[in-house]
């Protein structure tokens, strides 16, 4: 039956996120948007402690038994909403397994995942992360460059990867891992494409540039290159066949997961803007009046019921997306639709927000401005606007890339 | 706890309004467009489906169904997918069933809901907007006055749907005019009092199916059982978040229509040796239009479950109704500008759903879940 309505055990648990939020989030947000190439240990240590982000960061846990609660993807992207209201930069940057643990979960065999994410339920913090995204390209992930070459019981990577989310922290500042996508026959195109784990520190793997950016400065993007970098045969996830179908497919499956935790995270930021506004005007004693007739309203009303219907329906295509997962249907369609819909309102919403209080909005004395450069990357990452409008665009009109790329 | 399910009994509602909608309905909209009228006998069919009835009390001879918004917003989707002209036509009687079964004291339900409950479409309709370029809900200047144990009614009404075939208006005036929601009632006026004058017909850019009227009210004298609720009086407030789903949720089911139609020619016409549904700048047209209407629909349906739950859903239904007309009007655009010139012509339904879409703007409360 359609019900909108959280349950109470959830609604609790969010609560507990909205606190770390609130009271361990927003107080450094600044700090370390300022200080863009620092790290907040002390933060890192008691969420890892908490284990407060065992289930938030990728969905890595869905097919295991916990006491959590049944909808589990769908819990995912409620607390990556909640902890991003707080800060989407930290919350990036918080020690888990991250896009690496959500690439193991996709592709892995069970004994692949056993082993490799271990690691993030014991001992000090650690990040995973994934490279796919090269020099020469980003959307068009069949591009792929870097090559796996097999050398007796060995896999040797050559390539170089950049923007790699945590990749400085997963491959050389914790135990962790990175998985690097790399062809393993460079003719047979999508289909050679394979996900690899190379552990932290392994030789020849070495970050060579973490950028700058715009905003989510907590979060490091590193540029790494490997060169003659020597991994066990076991470390390819999955088969090392090359086949014509799935493969690459299978990987591809893993967005359909991260797409509506990328749109929470995006919803979050909106949210938080949102928020901010609407305590301001309070504040100004502007009311916003629901109701009346919309000739009679201000142009402030106006914007601002706008903002708050574009961030609900946002939030409504992704808590579906992620509550399809949750339920065995397959979310493909809706997890583009989400990603592109929350990707671009929440840009639209946050500079807005920052127009509707004029030279307070801009000024660095609030964290309005730094939301709106938050914000941004959600439209860019996990698949730009352009490209999960293609995947809409693909599946209502029953075209593949052939007759729509 | 979130689910996104129908249940069996509401998938089995959508799909049979759903058929009649695509096979009887769609058929008819052109026609209905062109000539202003609609088919005795399609009306007759769709009030088979028991719509109207179905959620009327037993007692008043109605089916004893649960009333759902949800429900009531899958229906008026349907409907609004073969045509929103017709579909509100169908609806119309609800304007009065519906607030009266929920709102109505025992004697009104009594008196008014029997010949809804029968087997024949009974033409009923709501006076509730005022011809006037900032009119507003919250400060309707029709008047109704105490006049001993009766009221005074003056004012002037338009949009008034089925006004010339109906027997009974529900004219909603403002008692208390400093109370805004809380100060306005409705009352049941009979078509044949005095001072009570039905004008023309109108003209209107789309919804050209659908008769609507004016209205005006001079010193209607009526007894104190006109008004709805009796002492207690109505919740106007949440009858028109109830409007303004239903109007919504008709506004997606016409999003759809136009979505459905652009996609198939987009994807048979060709330009510059391809079919144009291949070309980005029309692809991701379509895909913002599939978007959108999911997106609608999820605002609608979230605020009708609010309704469900008991709520009056104020800020969420307003706000799901203007996001609804805003996003059909540009989803029935890119329909039009889909099929270029083919779409600016007559020959194809693209351009009458655009002149549909505009009405949703403009129109409160002419529909009800
Ligand atoms: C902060 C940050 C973190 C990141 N984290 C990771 C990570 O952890 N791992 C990783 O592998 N990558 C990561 N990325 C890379 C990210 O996924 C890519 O930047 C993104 O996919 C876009 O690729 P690109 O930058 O090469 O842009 P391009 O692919 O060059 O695209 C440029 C523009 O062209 C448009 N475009 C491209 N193809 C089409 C098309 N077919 N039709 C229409 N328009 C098109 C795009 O939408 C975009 O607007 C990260 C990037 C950033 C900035
Ligand atoms: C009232 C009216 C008066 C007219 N008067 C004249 C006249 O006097 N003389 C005359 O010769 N013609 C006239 N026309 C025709 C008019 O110029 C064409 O309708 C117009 O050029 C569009 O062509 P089309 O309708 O075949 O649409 P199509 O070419 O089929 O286009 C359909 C859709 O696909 C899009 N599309 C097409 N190709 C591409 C592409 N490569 N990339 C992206 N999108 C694409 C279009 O923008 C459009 O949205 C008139 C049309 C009307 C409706």
């Amino acid at each position: 039956m359609i019900d909108f309505e959280l349950e109470p055990q959830v609604l609790k648990r969010l609560q507990m996120y909205h606190m770390v939020a609130e009271n361990m989030m927003r107080p450094i947000s600044r700090e370390y948007d300022e200080k863009e190439h620092e790290k907040p240990w002390q933060f890192y240590e008691t969420m890892w402690q908490a284990q407060a982000l065992a289930d938030v960061g990728a969905p890595t846990k869905s097919d295991e038994k916990d006491s959590g609660p049944k909808l589990r993807n769908l819990y995912t992207v409620l607390s990556t909403e909640e902890l991003c209201w707080g800060d989407a930069g930290l919350f990036l940057s918080t020690p888990n397994s991250g896009l690496g643990g959500a690439a193991v979960m996709a592709a892995g065999t069970p004994q692949q995942k056993a082993r490799f994410l271990k690691r993030f339920s014991e001992g000090k913090p650690k990040w995973g992360a994934m490279a796919i995204t090269e020099p020469h390209f980003g959307s068009d992930s069949a591009a792929v460059k870097t090559t796996a070459v097999r050398d007796g019981d060995n896999w040797v990577i050559n390539g170089t990867k950049i923007f790699c989310t945590g990749g400085e922290m997963a491959a050389e500042k914790s135990e962790g891992f990175v998985v690097v996508w790399a062809t393993v026959d460079a003719t047979a195109g999508r289909a050679g494409i394979k996900p690899f784990v190379v552990d932290h520190n392994t030789p020849g793997m070495s970050v060579i540039r973490v950028e700058d950016k715009m905003g989510i400065r907590a979060s490091d993007t590193a540029a790494i290159v490997f060169d003659n970098c020597k991994i066990p045969l076991d470390h390819i996830l999955g088969s090392a066949e090359v086949k014509r179908e799935g493969g690459f497919k299978d990987v591809m499956a893993t967005f359909d997961a991260t797409r509506p935790i990328v749109a929470a995270m995006a919803i979050g930021v909106g949210r938080a803007a949102l928020d901010f506004v609407r305590d301001f005007l309070k504040e100004q004693k502007v009311e916003i009046r629901y109701g009346i007739s919309q000739r009679r309203l201000t142009a402030l009303e106006r914007d601002f019921m706008e903002m708050e219907v574009q961030l609900k329906a946002a939030r409504l295509l992704t808590w579906r997306a992620a509550w399809m997962l949750d339920t065995g249907k397959r979310n493909n369609l809706e997890a583009s639709m989400a990603k592109a819909k929350a990707g671009l309102v929440v840009t639209q919403i946050t500079q807005k927000a920052v127009e509707l209080l004029g030279p307070l909005g801009y000024s660095r004395q609030y964290l309005l401005e730094k939301w709106m450069r938050d914000a941004k990357i959600n439209d860019i990452f996990e698949g730009t606007q352009q490209i999960n409008m293609i995947i809409v665009a693909r599946r209502i009109l029953g075209y593949g890339s052939k007759e729509l790329n | 706890m979130i689910d996104f399910e129908l249940t069996e009994e509401q998938q089995m509602i959508r799909d049979s309004v759903g058929a009649f909608a695509s096979e009887q309905i769609r058929k008819a909209a052109r026609e209905a467009d062109e000539t202003g009228k609609i088919q005795a006998e399609l009306i007759a069919q769709a009030w088979q489906l028991g719509l109207t009835s179905g959620p009327l009390p037993e007692q008043y001879g109605g089916g004893g169904d649960t009333r759902s918004a949800i429900t009531g917003a899958l229906i008026a989707e349907e409907l609004g997918y073969g045509d929103i002209s017709i579909g509100f036509h169908i609806l119309a009687p609800r304007l009065v069933a519906f607030p009266v079964a929920e709102m109505g004291t025992d004697e009104q339900k009594a008196r008014m809901l029997k010949q809804f409950s029968g087997a024949n479409f009974v033409a009923a309709a709501a006076a509730i907007i005022e011809p006037k370029f900032d009119f507003d809900l919250t400060a309707i200047q029709t008047t109704a006055k105490r006049d001993g144990v009766g009221w005074i009614l003056n004012g002037v009404k338009c949009n008034v749907p089925l006004a010339a075939e109906s027997d009974t208006l529900l004219v909603y005036a403002a008692s208390d005019a400093s109370k805004g929601f809380a100060g306005v009632d409705a009352f049941l006026v009979p078509r044949d009092t005095a001072g009570l004058k039905i004008s023309e017909r109108e003209k209107n850019m789309g919804l050209k199916g659908l008769a609507t009227h004016g209205v005006t009210l001079e010193n209607c004298s009526v007894g104190a059982l006109a008004r709805l609720g009796g002492d207690k009086g109505i919740n106007f407030s949440r009858l028109m978040s109830e409007a303004r789903i239903a109007i919504a949720a008709f506004g997606v089911g016409l999003m759809r229509s136009a979505f459905d139609y652009a996609r198939d020619y987009a994807k048979e016409r060709k330009a510059f040796g391809v079919f144009i549904a291949q070309k980005q700048a029309i692809a991701f047209i379509l895909a913002d239009m599939a978007i959108e209407i999911d997106a609608a629909r999820l605002l609608v349906w979230e605020a009708a479950s609010r309704l469900d739950k008991g709520e009056d859903a104020l800020e969420e239904s307003y706000l799901a109704k203007n996001y609804v007309a805003a996003s059909a009007l540009k989803v029935t655009d890119n329909a039009v500008q889909c099929l270029g010139g083919h779409g600016y012509v007559r020959d194809h339904p693209v351009e009458m759903w655009l002149r549909n879409a505009r009405g949703l703007a403009a129109i409160d409360g002419i529909a009800t879940v």
